[in-house]
């Protein structure tokens, strides 16, 4: 463990936050571009205890924010989920780009 | 090359994979899956970091709640087995560039960045004891503030949830007819 | 004296019952508003002759002079420890004599108009609009404050606004009632600046304390006497542009083209606004500042003399050639007001000096009396022929004799003929002009033998001449017979009793009790002097008896001996189309048309161009937001890179 340093999780955890950004921006129905999200959020997450492990071992901090990223993730989930399935209802269509009127 | 790098080595495969797989899969019950194994692999990071509260609150949260709940919601809506629109190319191809480019800049800036901490206290392994004593203590360093606000915040997407997934009996009554 | 609230409820009761008529009594009890306005304006002539019996008799000389007394006041909008508006109560000798003519010239009409608009739809409204003038009248008569007269002169130009207008469905109506309304406004903005000016230099708003100020030999004084203005003094300056005011309101050439209009209203409002009170308002306020205009700046009471003198003349000449009555009636009262202005004109301060004064407002108060009698007696005239033109009457001696013998009264108090009252007050201002300018005074006889040729031109024409034959026959109202001419009781008992004062006004001891220092004034009678005028009256009263009396083709001839004059007289002079010339090809082609080009083109244009550069733009770039939420992503992406890479590497 001791040669596993800091920069391999920082290293994990940027490409895990680009892989989420690429899935945000490509994908077109809206579950998975919450998922996407959900992985943004995951890689956060790391980057909180990775920090908190190496650099501040004596602190809880890191967790605490861990904590809380991973209940408001859970609150966020459950938000956009009813919208989506309100969205759903109205229009019978999940496709991001359908859901336009907000413009001009 | 000693165990835990092999392990640390595995658990990074384990997240990228599954996430790269989340987000290019073709069906969305997959990709669903393949977010589970993601984070689970998460989790097993945190194992590896030896802080094991978070690691078991990542799996119950996000593998037990979030997932579940996407899962569900895919159910609710379009079904397991229909394979998702492609995304277009265009748009494909600036996401890619974004991403490796940002991907490429926060790399370099890791590299050139030499991190330092307070390294010469003792490491702490904490119990969820102790978690608990300072998550709702209300001295320096305590969480009490931040634990109530967001079990304020908790309510308040609970209900807010529920407005916006409640079936609205007129419209729908008046859109039967229609 | 009569307590404060007493004097107070004078102009408070014409007010209430205003409100009461047009907030409730227009739509409960419509009948009953005539009544209840008449009722209110009866409690303010008692409580107006109490007070004026007081002041005058009880109250009395405080050595040897009327004192004014404050006998209200309130601070209302002060500006600075010293400048503050109030509302106030200033009892003089002048307010007094104008508290009682007002009240009892209203009270008349109110009277009057039982009988004479029974049956108008907007009859409670007449009646609200009455009330509010008579308010607006007694607060302006009674106001200690230069600025709360000027807030009271710009209600009753707002009542007299709607009075004249009250036949709106009438276009002339509503044209007249805009144009008194415009004209005076425009002369108000004169009163305007005149107050400010005086406000200025003396640092006062109160009138009392305004003419002390100016007129005492004090800092003020010499301040507003040093600061000059185009080479006349500030002093000067302010009162010349009060009494622009003034002149505005009391139609004083060049400013009268609104009063002959005005006479679309109903006949009893002119007979109270446009022929006994509100049009001497312009003398009242002369009278009120006269301290000032004669000890501190002659050169602005030569103004007033002036411009009094040439109204009072050529409104005698157009009214000779007018055929509708209440316009002849319009140009006689102007003259009779330039009478009084040019006498306030020729007078001094203090003791015998003050004779104009004193004359003055002794003919302010006859021709109070006579005037509204001429007005209301036509009132009846037209009531009964349902025409106001001249040619259309003539023999109603027979048919209207109550009429007949008060409207004789009345044209014998004009002429200046004794023992009626317009011959005392009339031989009062010749007496002041002959020792004051006898060049005004020429003119003054001229005009008094005017005078009495065309009033008794209208006095023949109406009642002698032809013999009347109701000529609305065809129309169903053929019942008007020699037994039917006279209009209801309402209508008689006012002209009896205006009568009855036209004869007897003229023996009040004038001089004993308004004066311009308030110190009693003999006036002694002189018969060799007073023999000129009321030869010259009788002269005319006998011209008029021969071209009028009967039918004959005597007028037309000498009309056309003078045709060019007589055009140019009918035409009054052609003053109202100098006045279109001026507004519309001046005014509106030389000012009015580029600003309105400028603003058109230059200032809706830069606005114009910047609002199209605008649509463009965002025209241009609307495209950006397209509703696309991954769109959006992706520029924040790219941007949130390029900030880094800026960061990082600059």
């Amino acid at each position: 463990m001791s040669q596993i340093g800091l920069p391999h999780i920082l290293f994990l955890s940027c490409a895990l936050f680009f892989i989420g950004v690429y899935g945000f921006l490509t994908r077109r129905n809206m579950i998975t571009m919450l998922m996407a999200l959900e992985l943004i959020l995951n890689s956060v997450n790391i980057n909180f205890i990775a920090f908190n492990k190496f650099l501040f071992a004596d602190k809880m901090d890191g967790l605490f924010f861990t904590i809380f990223i991973i209940t408001i993730a859970a609150a966020e989930a459950a938000v956009a989920i009813a919208i989506i399935i309100n969205l759903y209802r109205n229009s019978h269509s999940l496709d991001v780009d359908d859901a336009d009127t907000m413009k001009f | 090359m000693s165990a835990s790098i092999i392990i640390f080595y595995l658990i990074a495969a384990m997240i990228l994979i599954g996430g790269l797989l989340a987000v290019t899969a073709t069906r969305i019950f997959r990709s669903a899956v393949y977010l589970l194994f993601s984070l689970l692999g998460t989790a097993g990071l945190y194992f590896f970091l030896d802080y094991e509260f978070i690691a078991a609150v990542q799996i119950i949260v996000y593998v037990g709640g979030i997932v579940v709940l996407i899962i569900f919601s895919i159910f609710l809506t379009q079904g397991s087995g229909t394979s998702l629109k492609q995304p277009k190319f265009l748009r494909m191809a600036l996401a890619a560039i974004a991403a490796t480019a940002g991907c490429a800049l926060s790399v370099s800036f890791i590299n050139n960045h030499s991190f330092s901490g307070a390294n010469d206290k003792p490491a702490l392994s904490p119990s969820v004891g102790e978690i608990g004593a300072q998550l709702l203590s209300t001295s320096q360093h305590g969480y009490i503030l931040p634990f109530e606000v967001v079990s304020m915040l908790l309510l308040a997407a609970m209900i807010g949830c529920i407005v916006i997934a409640i079936k609205d009996k007129e419209p729908a009554a008046n859109g039967n007819q229609n | 004296m009569l307590s404060p609230t007493l004097i107070a409820l004078i102009p408070l009761l014409p007010v209430f019952s205003f409100l009461l008529i047009a907030l409730g009594g227009k739509k409960y009890f419509p009948n009953l508003c005539g009544i209840l306005a008449t009722l209110a304006i009866l409690g303010s002539f008692i409580l107006s002759a109490t007070v004026a019996y007081e002041y005058f008799f009880q109250l009395g000389p405080t050595a040897g002079a009327f004192k004014p007394t404050v006998a209200v006041s309130l601070q209302w909008l002060p500006f600075s420890p010293d400048v503050s508006i109030d509302m106030g109560i200033l009892l003089d000798p002048i307010s007094v004599m104008m508290l009682v003519v007002v009240t009892l010239i209203s009270l008349m009409v109110h009277f009057y108009s039982l009988g004479y608009m029974k049956g108008e739809t907007r009859y409670a409204t007449f009646y609200s609009f009455l009330g509010l003038f008579t308010f607006s009248m007694l607060g302006l008569v009674l106001s200690s404050n230069i600025f709360q007269i000027y807030a009271f002169w710009e209600l009753v130009g707002v009542s007299s606004f709607l009075l004249i207008g009250f036949y709106f469905d009438k276009p002339s109506a509503v044209a007249a009632s805009k144009k008194a309304f415009i004209v005076t406004r425009f002369a108000d903005l004169g009163f305007l600046i005149g107050i400010l000016v005086l406000a200025y230099y003396s640092g006062t708003l109160d009138f009392q304390t305004l003419i002390t100020r100016l007129t005492t030999p004090t800092d003020q004084l010499h301040h507003s006497m040093a600061a000059t203005f185009m080479g006349c003094s500030a002093l000067s300056w302010g009162l010349a542009l009060v009494f622009v005011g003034g002149a505005g309101k009391s139609a004083m050439f060049p400013l009268h083209i609104w009063l002959p209009d005005a006479m679309e209203g109903p006949t009893p409002v002119s007979a109270l606004i446009h022929a006994a009170t509100m049009v001497v308002a312009g003398v009242y306020l002369v009278a009120r500042l006269f301290p000032i205009f004669a000890i501190s700046s002659p050169a602005s009471l030569d103004i007033v003399a002036w411009v009094g003198i040439t109204s009072s003349f050529i409104a005698a000449i157009v009214a000779c050639t007018q055929t509708d009555i209440k316009r002849v009636l319009a140009y006689s009262t102007m003259s009779q007001i330039g009478y009084m202005m040019f006498a306030l004109g020729v007078s001094g301060y203090g003791g015998e000096h003050g004779l104009g004064f004193m004359a003055s407002m002794f003919h302010l108060f006859t021709h109070a009396m006579f005037k509204a009698l001429l007005f209301l007696g036509a009132g009846s005239v037209i009531h009964y022929v349902h025409s106001n033109d001249m040619k259309d009457m003539g023999g109603l001696r027979k048919h209207m004799p109550i009429t007949h013998i008060t409207f004789l009264v009345a044209c014998l108090a004009i002429a200046g003929i004794p023992p009626f009252a317009g011959f005392f007050s009339k031989e009062e201002i010749l007496t002041a002009a002959y020792h004051g300018n006898k060049a005004i005074f020429g003119i003054a006889l001229v005009t008094a033998a005017i005078t009495a040729f065309y009033m008794f031109r209208l006095y023949f024409s109406i009642f002698w001449s032809k013999d009347f034959h109701p000529y609305h026959t065809e129309d169903g109202h053929g019942a008007h017979d020699a037994h039917h001419g006279e209009g209801p009781f309402t209508m008689l008992l006012p002209l009896l009793i205006l009568g009855l004062l036209s004869i007897g006004a003229g023996f009040l001891p004038f001089g004993r009790l308004v004066t311009s220092d308030g110190v009693a004034i003999v006036t002694e009678f002189n018969p060799g002097f007073s023999a000129g005028p009321v030869l010259l009256a009788l002269a005319g009263i006998v011209l008029a008896w021969s071209f009028y009396k009967k039918q004959n083709n005597a007028p037309d001839q000498v009309a056309g001996n003078i045709k060019g004059f007589y055009t140019a007289a009918y035409h009054k002079f052609y003053i109202d189309e100098v006045y279109i010339f001026i507004t519309r090809k001046i005014v509106f082609n030389l000012i009015g048309r580029p600003a309105a080009w400028f603003d058109r083109n230059i200032v809706d244009g830069t606005i114009n161009l910047i609002a199209s550069l605008a649509e463009i733009v965002s025209f241009l770039i609307r495209k950006i937001q397209s509703g696309k939420v991954q769109v959006y992503a992706l520029y924040f992406m790219f941007g949130v890179l390029g900030f880094v890479l800026l960061f990082m590497f600059w």
